[in-house]
């Protein structure tokens, strides 16, 4: 699944207007412990996070994860948003918070696998 | 010539609403004193309410309190500050309570924030919710420490819940810490191989002491000239023989 196909379906808020959104997504990943992600997530994950700090950013580069969900409308630092472009990450904002929006990635097909 | 003192730099009072209710100021420094402790800091949950009081009854005893503040960032990375004197701590208290998360203390499910005076008597309870986050991010947390003449340490890094390499999954190389805490759960051999990216950093050990019993469990020998906050600020950055020894 496209990462354009999940911004549509959810109506997702895209903050880095660079991003490419024809990334593969291969599965999701939610945790607000870095360190977590770190151990656990997958490449061509997409991210579900209340973290706003840069270091997000890193740690989706480190992991080749697809994209950034931000929850619950948090406004990503001017930092973490310059840091994405330079990256290439994709980050997205949604109102809902994490267990709804895990909760319809899910029904789009997405596994954390 | 510089010579040791022995520093818990990380002690809870009975006002942090996890710690026990023993903690009392008088208890904490008659128990630092038996154990020849030369400098604590008083470092609460987003609070510096005990502090001036701890800091005379130390000062009776010949202990140098610093006063001290753990602060809960917007990342829920545990912050400690230390700062020369009790107005500087009073003044970061104010931006801390600006910027706490709302509500009130539930004492049945977090504990009780008790206020005392110097020989045990409660003068009152924080109603704040202490144990909540502040909508800081670590970067504003350090600045505004600093911005005090204060000392920044990132508290327990080798602890994954609020420790900033937990939370954050690695130190972000342009966040101007002074110093790293290393806590008494791993040993400090343990502690240069896990995070030997950070040798070029001050480490400290301290308790974080939430009863009495851990106090003084790990410390810190400072190096200094005398005991003073200069000089700690001195040792920590290793300056004319001044320097800071690990456990």
């Amino acid at each position: 699944m496209k990462l354009q196909e999940i911004v549509d379906s959810l109506s997702l808020e895209v903050k880095t207007p660079s991003s490419d959104l024809t990334k593969e997504v291969t599965g999701g990943y939610v945790s607000d412990l870095l360190s977590d992600v770190i151990a656990n997530s997958k490449e061509g994950h997409v991210w579900v996070t209340l973290q706003t700090h840069q270091n997000i950013v890193a740690v989706a580069a480190l992991r080749e994860l697809s994209g950034i969900i931000l929850v619950n409308n948090k406004i990503p630092e001017p930092e973490t948003l310059k840091k994405a472009e330079e990256e290439g990450i994709p980050i997205m904002v949604t109102s809902l918070p994490a267990f709804e929006i895990v909760g319809r990635l899910y029904a789009l097909g997405l596994r954390c696998r | 010539m510089p010579v040791e003192f022995r520093a818990d730099l990380h002690i809870h009072t009975c006002l942090s609403p996890c710690s026990d209710l023993y903690m009392t100021p008088y208890r904490i420094v008659e128990k630092a004193a038996s154990l020849g402790l030369n400098i604590i800091a008083i470092c609460d949950h987003n609070s510096v309410e005990n502090v001036d009081v701890t800091r005379k009854l130390a000062k009776e005893k010949g202990i140098n309190a610093i006063p001290g503040i753990e602060i809960t960032t917007a990342e829920e990375i545990h912050i400690v500050g230390l700062l020369a004197d009790i107005d500087g701590a009073l003044r970061l208290q104010d931006i801390i309570y600006e910027n706490l998360q709302p509500g009130e203390n539930d004492e049945e499910a977090f504990g009780y924030q008790v206020i005392v005076n110097e020989i045990d008597e409660v003068l009152g309870f924080n109603k704040r919710l202490l144990i909540g986050a502040t909508r800081l991010s670590v970067t504003k947390i350090v600045d505004m420490i600093h911005s005090f003449g204060g000392i920044a340490i990132a508290a327990h890094i080798d602890r994954e819940g609020f420790g900033i390499i937990g939370q954050l999954g690695f130190i972000p190389s342009d966040l101007r810490l002074d110093a790293l805490e290393i806590s008494s759960r791993i040993s400090i051999e343990t502690a240069r191989k896990k995070f030997k990216e950070y040798s070029h950093m001050p480490w400290i050990t301290s308790s974080d002491a939430h009863n009495l019993s851990d106090i003084g469990r790990v410390s810190t020998g400072l190096f200094m000239n005398h005991s003073s906050f200069d000089e700690f600020c001195l040792a920590l950055q290793g300056i004319d023989g001044r320097k800071v020894m690990l456990d």
